[in-house]
Parts: structure tokens; C-alpha cells; sequence
């Protein structure tokens, strides 16, 4: 196919607008983001599901987050700060943020109240319930949450190309003003191995620090706020048959 | 304000294209999902093996999915046929889920008893399964239309249509008024269409309401 032409050119690859300097610049945008977002969120995710207070407030921002044009945040705040990094990262942060807030919420809530009691039974005070019993049970949740902000970032970061933001996106859209189709089949490539790398590593991340007794129950992947999914209830042999 | 009244034509005419880019990949995703869902309830390993691959697809970032279709259809760079495939796609990957997660959760002794009555497989899919599975299916159905409305306005930035031109001409001109109006725009197409399916979810099952007013008295 001479759509990987431009991939499998080594000349590609290398100097400052090449692809392994674009992709640190976009592994850099996604941790950068990330790492601030997670500061934000996890800690008042935490506290709102610890006490209780403004549950409302996180799903409605995590509901209405999913209407709001990634696009739209990107130019006005690019718009209203200039020409710097710092409006694109502050949309990403901006975008990334709900996700991650929702799943710490919905993880420490869905922790099984007779557990809380246990703890609080044991002698166990406020904050040692909160680090020692909600968090570890909340973790698969808090990291679902962050496996779509993740997602969300990376796929956001592309598009950030276009407000004049390095990364991979800029391969699409330099390849769109060079009419390079090649360039830009690469780029979407890369972009596309990128997240799908990313959500693996995640994934695994997952398995390895959750505590094992609560990996049977595991949540279904990217989709935070849901309540646990059991395994395929069992219905009545007669049914199957019959299907 | 002053903005968007003083180009009220032109807004409509994004708004009727950001529609048809929705609205039609919300639909046919649907109608898509809906088989598909049903096929992957009928296995263990194909549950797992289509879930896996619904969510792959959804894992691609909207811009590089916009890209590969061309190559993958054959089409011309800018044809909107891109960006409806692109989006039917990511509603079935959204979708499928949904649909077998609904079928899953029917009751067994209704769907015994639609077999004792002697319901056809075809005929009690389509008159016990699927509306009972209504409720779960609109509610999936809901985020994947929100999320489309959204998504649609990603393909401004290679050149495509609807309301996402107000982004990329507002940025270029650094119209604020634009930019803001677009967003406005989106959010409110999005909470319009989100109530409608809600609506439209009562409407298809009468029998959900009168079972709230039983849980209300009691």
C-alpha cells in the first residue's frame, strides 16, 4: 500500500519535526495534562465521595462535558490567551478533569457500605477509612476514570494541531496543507497506535495494583460512573435452545 | 448576540449540516447495532470478541478515524460520506454494547413464556425483546447522540461542514462572538436532541410509567 510510504521513509522519523519528536511532544502534552488533572480531581473526588456533599454537581459536569465541542473549548481558549501552550493545555486539563473526578466519585461511593462500617467498627477514624479502605477499593473505578481522560487527552492533543499545538496532530494537519495524504495517513496512525497503546498500558496498570480480591468484579473498561457489571447472568437453557 | 443575528442565515445553514452529519450516523448506527447486538448475545466468545472490537474502534481519536476513511472507502478527501461512515461507526462501537447488555438483562421467565405461547425467535425478538430492552437502549442511544453532535464539529479542522466552520472561521478571524455562538449552538442542538430521545423513550414504553406510578402509591 502506498499509504505507509511516509511512515516506513526514515527520514520521517528523525530531526525536530520528525515523528519521534512529535511524539514526545505529545506523550508530554498527555502527562503534563494528566498529571494536573489528576491533582485536581482525585483528591476532591475523594472528599465529595467520602462526605457526600455535591455528588449532583460531578455527574451533571461529567454529562455535560460530553456536549461540549472539544473544538470549540480549544479556539476560544487559544483565542483568548494567544498564541502560547498555555490555552490548548488548559482545554485539555479542562477536558480531562470530569472523567477523572467522576470515577474517583463513583468509586468511592460505590464502595460497599458494610465495609465503611467494618473499618469504622475497627476504630478506624475519617481519614484512615479514606486511605486505607475507600481509595484501594475505589481504585479500578478511579482508574477507568483515568483511561478515559486519557483517551479523551490524546485525541484532543491531535486536534490541538490545529491551534497551532506540536504533537502528532500536526502531521494531519500539515499533510492537509501540504496535500500530503501520505503524511496525514501516518499521522492517524500513529495517533491511533498511541491510544490504543495507551488504554493497554493503562489496563495492565490496572490488574497490577488493584488489590486482586476486587479484579472478579472489574468494571468494564472506559466506561467510569457505571456501576460494576457482572458476568453474563445465566438464563434458562430452553431460551438458548430455542434462540 | 449582535454576531449571530447579523448572520442568521448563514448559522442555519451549518446548523441544517451539523443535523444531517449527526443525526443520520446516530440513526444508522442504530439500526446496525441493533443485529449486532443480538448476534453477540447469542455466545460467550462472541460477546467477548465484539465488546473488545467496539471498544478498539472507540479507543481511535475522531481526527485519525476522519483520516482513514478516505483510504479505506476510497473516497475523495473531503467527501461527507467520510465523516457519516466515521460517525456510524463510533455509534455502532458505542452501541452494541448497550444492545446486548438490554437483551441480556430481559427476564427469562418473559421470554419463556413468549416461547410457550408460541412466539417465533424473530417474532418474540421483535415484539417481547427489543421493546422491553427500550429503556437501556435509549439510554445508550442518548449518549451516543450527544457525543455525535459533538464529534461532528472535529471535522471543521480537515474541512468539513456544520457548526464546527463557526470554530475554525471564529479562530481565524479571532472572533470570540463566533467561537461562543458555535459552542452555545452545539450545547443546546445537543440538549434538544437528548430530550427528544428521552421523550421518545417514554412514549415506546407506556407500561414503565404506570409501573412508577405503582412504585409511587405503594
Amino acid at each position: 500500500m502506498t499509504y505507509f510510504g511516509w511512515l516506513l521513509d526514515g527520514a520521517n522519523w528523525t530531526g525536530s519535526t520528525g515523528i519521534v519528536a512529535r511524539l514526545a511532544e505529545h506523550l508530554g502534552y498527555t502527562a503534563l495534562t494528566l498529571l494536573i488533572a489528576v491533582v485536581i480531581a482525585v483528591p476532591l473526588g475523594a472528599w465529595i465521595g467520602h462526605t457526600g456533599r455535591g455528588g449532583f454537581l460531578v455527574v451533571g459536569l461529567a454529562n455535560g462535558l460530553r456536549a461540549l465541542p472539544t473544538l470549540g473549548l480549544l479556539v476560544l481558549l487559544a483565542t483568548l490567551t494567544g498564541l502560547s501552550l498555555v490555552g490548548p493545555v488548559l482545554a485539555l486539563i479542562i477536558l480531562a478533569v470530569p472523567a477523572v473526578l467522576a470515577g474517583t466519585y463513583a468509586g468511592i461511593r460505590n464502595v460497599d457500605a458494610s465495609i465503611v462500617d467494618a473499618a469504622t467498627g475497627m476504630g478506624m477514624r475519617g481519614p484512615e477509612v479514606l486511605w486505607k479502605v475507600e481509595l484501594p477499593n475505589a481504585l479500578p473505578l478511579i482508574i477507568g476514570g483515568l483511561r478515559s481522560a486519557t483517551l479523551q487527552v490524546i485525541a484532543t492533543a491531535t486536534i490541538a494541531a490545529y491551534v497551532s499545538l506540536g504533537g502528532l496532530g500536526r502531521f494531519i494537519i500539515d499533510g492537509l496543507g501540504q496535500r500530503d495524504f501520505g503524511m496525514m495517513i501516518g499521522g492517524s496512525i500513529l495517533v491511533a497506535l498511541l491510544a490504543i497503546l495507551a488504554d493497554l498500558l493503562l489496563g495492565g496498570l490496572q490488574k497490577l495494583i488493584v488489590s486482586p480480591g476486587l479484579q472478579a468484579g472489574r468494571p468494564a473498561a472506559g466506561s467510569p460512573g457505571v456501576r460494576r457489571l457482572r458476568a453474563v447472568p445465566s438464563r434458562p437453557a430452553a431460551d438458548r435452545d430455542a434462540a | 448576540m449582535t454576531w449571530f443575528l447579523g448572520n442568521l442565515d448563514v448559522v442555519l445553514r451549518l446548523l441544517r449540516e451539523h443535523l444531517v452529519f449527526s443525526l443520520v450516523p446516530v440513526a444508522l448506527g442504530l439500526l446496525l447495532a441493533i443485529p449486532l447486538g443480538w448476534v453477540a448475545n447469542r455466545t460467550a466468545t462472541l460477546r467477548t470478541v465484539m465488546t473488545n472490537a467496539a471498544g478498539l474502534l472507540y479507543t481511535i481519536p475522531s481526527l485519525a478515524v476522519f483520516v482513514f476513511m478516505p483510504a479505506i472507502l476510497g473516497t475523495q478527501i473531503l467527501d461527507p460520506v467520510n465523516v457519516v461512515v466515521a460517525l456510524t461507526i463510533y455509534t455502532v462501537a458505542l452501541l452494541v454494547r448497550t444492545v446486548s447488555d438490554a437483551l441480556t438483562a430481559v427476564s427469562g421467565n418473559v421470554v419463556d413464556a413468549a416461547n410457550a405461547m408460541g412466539y417465533t425467535p424473530l417474532r418474540r425478538f421483535v415484539g417481547v425483546e427489543l421493546p422491553l430492552a427500550v429503556p437501556v437502549i435509549v439510554a445508550g442511544l442518548r449518549v451516543a447522540a450527544v457525543s455525535t453532535i459533538s464529534l461532528v464539529t472535529v471535522g471543521a479542522v480537515i474541512g468539513f461542514g456544520g457548526l464546527g466552520l463557526m470554530f475554525t472561521e471564529g479562530f481565524n478571524r479571532s472572533n470570540d462572538a463566533q467561537i461562543v455562538t458555535g459552542i452555545v449552538l452545539v450545547l443546546l442542538l445537543a440538549l434538544v436532541v437528548d430530550s427528544a430521545l428521552l421523550l421518545a423513550g417514554k412514549l415506546l414504553t407506556p407500561w414503565e410509567r404506570a409501573r412508577r406510578a405503582v412504585g409511587r402509591t405503594t
